[in-house]
């Protein structure tokens, strides 16, 4: 870019919108948090002394972004085909979740089961305790406290928002992780799947239908009435 | 209290209720089901006790046990429905055996 147009352009980088109609945004340079600088100092310490390593860390990072609601979805489509997994998934669920090959570590997981007049929900209160071992890092909103502090006092609002109707006739089973627990809903099976293979099944399990804050998407048009 | 401590003797539908005091530091019974009457859902096995594993300390091992409390019981007339429950892990030190003969607290 042309030297002599420097100024004209500076004046326009924070201003307006970019050449492709969006606003600009400004850059992230706050500085750290004290957590943050926190973080950094014991992570380069431990490197430091030979404790661990930079790769350890990123491998690490890299384990945990490779977990997904996908895990969890196998486990519920599992479940709903073979009648002897789900006892035991209801039994012990972090044994089973092993079972099925899943690198979970020393996750205690507890399976809740919907039923035609059970629904539960799951929220941690105190923070933001998750099976992430299984189901990989929560979404943001399960993090907040809007979330958590209104899905243990009015959980019938808080899923509507969700776009969950539950006839009043449903009882609700609200599920706070306090302590060493981690929970996983076993959504009930949408009608219309009879025909589907497990690996069928798994793609209609969503994360939040594992949280409590959603329904499996149901097959439409091409299986309604199969 | 002793009863509490030992892994097998409380069961299922026992009637216990959360201790209602507010110690300092990092503990993890909900501030909002201290004092709460609930019975017990299942008994989870023994857990370093966080109180101490927060700061770095030896931690006893403590019973924990998962507790139902319903809606009413937590929110008065305030809940949407009554019957809804709210189960939560709370370790054995911060619950008191409520007599089976005692009757529920009053409710609105």
């Amino acid at each position: 870019m042309p030297h002599g147009h420097h100024d004209h352009d500076h004046d326009h980088h924070h201003h307006g919108l970019s050449p492709s109609g969006h606003p600009y945004r400004q850059d992230d340079d706050a500085p750290l948090t004290y957590w943050q600088r926190m973080e950094i100092a014991v992570r380069e310490l431990l490197i430091e002394k030979g404790v661990t390593t930079a790769a350890d860390v990123a491998a690490q990072i890299d384990l945990m972004d490779s977990r997904s609601p996908a895990n969890g979805a196998a486990v519920v489509a599992r479940a709903w085909t073979d009648p002897a997994f789900k006892a035991r998934l209801l039994h012990n669920a972090g044994d089973a979740s092993r079972e099925m090959g899943f690198d979970i570590g020393p996750l205690h997981l507890i399976a809740v089961e919907n039923t035609p007049d059970t629904h539960n929900l799951i929220v941690c209160t105190l923070c933001s305790c998750y099976p992430r071992n299984l189901l990989g890092l929560p979404p943001d909103w399960y993090k907040t406290r809007a979330y958590r502090s209104r899905a243990v006092r009015e959980p019938r609002a808080v899923l509507s928002e969700f776009g969950v109707e539950l006839p009043d006739s449903t009882t609700i089973r609200v599920h706070d992780s306090t302590a060493d627990m981690r929970y996983i809903v076993l959504p009930a099976r949408p009608a219309g799947t009879e025909t589907l293979s497990e690996a069928e099944l798994a793609a209609w399990v969503t994360r939040d239908s594992m949280i409590g804050t959603g329904q499996p998407r149901a097959p439409q048009g091409n299986l309604t009435g199969a | 209290m002793a009863r509490l401590t030992t892994m097998g003797i409380m069961t299922m539908a026992e009637r216990v209720r959360v201790r209602s005091l507010m110690p300092p530091g990092h503990v993890r019974a909900p501030a909002y089901l201290r004092g709460k009457t609930g019975v017990i859902e299942r008994a989870l096995g023994e857990f370093g006790n966080p109180e101490q594993l927060a700061y770095g300390l030896p931690a006893e091992k403590k019973p924990l046990y998962r507790v139902r409390f319903t809606m009413a019981e937590l929110w008065g007339d305030r809940a949407e429905r009554p019957d809804d429950t709210l189960d939560a892990e709370i370790y054995a030190h911060w619950l008191e055996e409520v007599p089976d003969h005692a009757p529920w607290p009053s409710r609105p």
